[in-house]
């Protein structure tokens, strides 16, 4: 798993307080890891705030995924 | 008006919870307090060294065993975040309230008719102060999404529904110092006017951060004089006092209509007696002379009750430790006459301080307590009072003293007044 992957992993646990093992890359943070919109919103920013990239709103409300955030924040580094 | 106006139906407390500086419990609290505890110290919250006063009443941190405060046997640690910590003490006291009372609603019907009215002083001071520094640094995108609802008053109340699917009436009182009396008082009208059969209702706050005492210094309203000597901070009618020491935390009752509790065998603590409610219109942060707008709040919840003057044992005073003590005491002088000197009065925020909004709730909840166990708290630090009454303010010592019928009062700034009487339940 690349570092960007680990560190969005972690961000996850952390938020949303779930266990590890549940953070898959197909988990979606509403539906399968107790997210509310609140959460997601708060999840987005911890992103930002972590990798050093904007995530414009519209990109946000794509982000449904653990696998979404990841593919996201690695185009953004990659470009 | 006319006088006892409850619809016929009776109000009483069948849950009691506290978070106080002396602990968290309402027993543990209740039996700190008659020992003559005193739960101030120096300030650990923030470093106070800029400020001119420096102690506090705060809750313990601990093992919930032994009366401390651990946060996430009451709130899960993913949403202690969500939350400034005046909900978070507020959840504490609240979720004590509900199970001991044992009031569980099974069907839809007895969820609808269970509300919640837990107020709060200030709110989420801390939160706002902390939200405040990310927009001024330039940083307003990164406002977390829970700022609004960490920092609402009324989001206990909220968060407390949500957990126990109580649908009646969500509400919230916000009336500074006199917050917890009007949230029981008020809570107790619904139950009255049928709008609910149960009520959780109380207050809560935690403004001990440098924003709260830097705010409350500037008002000149703090004691500055026993930094070095905390348990002695607060001292009502003594002629040493120089101010009122914060305190935080939260009292919760559940109320219930009578038949309601006896219904389902709910253990009752005592019923509410009467309510009354005044406002000054004088000063925002000073009483009136002879404090005449607590006279009124007196008369009006005496009025509510039924009773007569010479029905009160005990009187929980306001008394705060500033020189409004003198004029609270003239108040309750002429308001008990010739009974003056039959009763006890004493005020509890010598051990804990002042919890602001808060303290109406604590302090009725001592009211019950002392009705239940034939004790009045003392006064802590009443060693030479200002001047002399013949009230007995049950100066350093809890006494043995049968208490049918006690009083609590609550002022806060705006000039807003509230009396509650709790009186034993009889059948």
């Amino acid at each position: 798993m690349s570092d960007i992957a680990d560190k969005v992993k972690k961000i996850v646990v952390e938020h949303l307080g779930v266990e590890e093992s549940k953070v898959t890359p197909d988990a979606s943070f509403i539906d399968d890891l107790g997210a509310d919109s609140l959460d997601t919103v708060e999840l987005v920013m911890a992103f930002e705030e972590a990798f050093s990239v904007e995530i414009p709103e519209d990109a946000a409300e794509k982000i449904a995924t653990v696998k979404d955030a990841i593919d996201y924040i690695e185009k953004q580094k990659a470009a | 008006m006319s006088g006892n106006a409850n619809n016929g139906r009776r109000v009483v407390v069948t849950g009691i919870g506290v978070v106080s500086p002396l602990a968290v419990g309402a027993e543990l609290t209740w039996k700190r307090l008659i020992e003559g505890q005193s739960g101030i110290g120096r300030i650990t919250h923030f470093d106070p060294s800029e400020l001119p006063a420096q102690v506090a009443g705060q809750v313990p941190e601990g093992p919930t065993e032994e009366g401390g405060l651990t946060l996430s046997d009451w709130v899960p640690v993913k949403d202690q975040k969500k939350m400034d910590r005046f909900i978070h003490l507020g959840l504490a006291a609240a979720i004590q309230a509900v199970e001991d009372s044992g009031w569980k609603p099974e069907t839809e019907d007895d969820r609808c008719a269970t509300g919640v009215m837990i107020g709060s002083g200030i709110g989420g001071l801390q939160t706002i102060y902390e939200g405040s520094l990310t927009v001024s640094s330039g940083k307003a995108r990164r406002l977390s999404p829970f700022f609004i609802p960490s920092a609402l008053i009324n989001l206990i109340s909220g968060h407390l529904s949500i957990r126990y699917g109580f649908k009646g009436p969500n509400h919230a009182v916000v009336t500074a110092c006199a917050t917890g009396v009007h949230a029981i008082g008020d809570a107790s009208r619904l139950i009255q006017h049928g709008d609910a059969d149960v009520m959780i209702a109380g207050g809560a706050e935690a403004a001990i951060c440098a924003l709260g005492i830097a705010g409350f210094c500037s008002a000149r309203a703090l004691s500055t004089g026993s930094n070095d000597d905390p348990s002695k901070a607060s001292r009502p009618w003594d002629k040493d006092r120089d101010g009122f020491i914060m305190g935080e935390g939260a009292g919760v009752v559940v109320l219930e209509e009578y038949e309601h509790a006896k219904a389902r065998g709910a253990k009752i603590y005592g019923e509410i007696g009467g309510y009354g409610l005044s406002g000054d219109a004088h000063h925002i942060t000073a009483p009136a002379e002879g404090h005449e707008g607590a006279f009124r709040a007196m008369k009006a919840a005496l009025k509510n009750s039924g009773l007569q003057v010479s029905d009160i044992d005990y009187v929980n005073a306001h008394g705060t430790s500033t020189m409004a003590d003198d004029l609270e005491l003239d108040a309750v002088e002429r308001f008990f006459g010739d009974h003056a000197k039959n009763i006890a009065m004493s005020s509890t925020k010598s051990a804990i301080g002042h919890l602001l909004g808060a303290a109406g709730a604590v302090e009725a909840i001592f009211c019950l307590q002392a009705i239940r166990d034939g004790i009045v708290p003392p006064t802590l630090n009443l060693e030479n009072p200002a001047r002399e009454s013949v009230i007995d303010r049950v100066a350093l010592k809890a006494q043995k003293r049968k208490v049918d019928v006690a009083l609590s009062n609550s002022f806060g700034f705006g000039g807003t007044n509230a009396s509650i009487i709790l009186k034993r339940c009889e059948g």
